[in-house]
């Protein structure tokens, strides 16, 4: 489980990425936070946007049309 | 000036996007704030000079200038949308019935308002340029601009800006 979780299920472009990034800039250096949505493109947007913040990505599953990212904040 | 502590971290590598706001169209705002925010949240140091028809959308509509303005400053701000809430499609607007049909589509997609970006913008750290010749051109005052405007000044801070930039755009 992840220290916070953030859904973002029904959100467009940008909005998953834009609202993972300000709920991550709250949150402390070394906590994980789980992201949950389905909108596509963003499955790889998030994790390659975090990684050049770089942010640990810890997972990316998906179980139908919902995927889940797991990060945690290391800076 | 906006502070933006993931920026100041990465102040050496971290991309960086000028970009010119010259449409005052509702969808090609709309794109630039997209691409705007989406760029800010990957920790991208994003800069947006408004200028002419763009510049509209840093009306706040509930402030009223104090300062005074000549007879066609009068004519033109009272002409000009009052905020970003005013903005128009620049295709099939069919009298404003596009827009409102596509205003629509938009809440029902979770597609949000260009004033809900602007406020996005503003807390990843965008930083609002506003152009001061169309400031004056438009009959538009200082005090009369939304609170997320960081300064007013002219080409050469877009310039100076736009130097070191990755991406530069002009929409």
């Amino acid at each position: 489980m992840a220290d916070e979780t953030l859904d973002v299920k029904g959100l467009s472009c940008p909005r998953p990425l834009v609202e993972t990034q300000k709920k991550l800039r709250k949150m402390e250096v070394g906590k994980t936070l789980e992201i949950i949505g389905d909108h596509g493109p963003s499955k790889t947007e998030i994790p390659n946007a975090m990684k050049s913040l770089g942010q640990e990505i810890l997972s990316v599953t998906e179980e139908g049309k919902v995927w889940h990212i797991i990060i945690k904040k290391t800076n | 000036m906006a502070h933006n502590n993931q920026e100041d971290k990465l102040s050496t590598k971290a991309p960086k996007l000028t970009m010119v706001l010259f449409s005052g169209d509702l969808d090609k705002t709309l794109a630039a704030f997209i691409i705007a925010t989406g760029a800010a949240a990957s920790g991208w140091s994003v800069y947006i000079f408004f200028t002419f028809w763009g510049f509209t959308v840093l009306r706040d509509p509930n402030k009223k200038s104090k300062t005074s303005k000549d007879m066609m400053g009068k004519m033109f701000s009272s002409m000009l949308p009052k905020s970003a809430a005013g903005q128009k499609l620049s295709k099939m607007n069919m009298l404003g019935l596009g827009t409102s049909m596509m205003k629509r589509r938009m809440s029902t997609k979770n597609v949000q308002s260009v004033q809900a970006f602007i406020k996005d913008a503003k807390e990843l750290g965008v930083h609002f340029l506003a152009c001061d010749l169309s400031m004056e051109l438009l009959g538009i005052n200082a005090d009369e601009l939304i609170d997320e405007v960081d300064k007013v000044c002219g080409v050469g801070t877009f310039l100076e800006e736009s130097k070191d930039a990755d991406v530069s755009l002009f929409i």
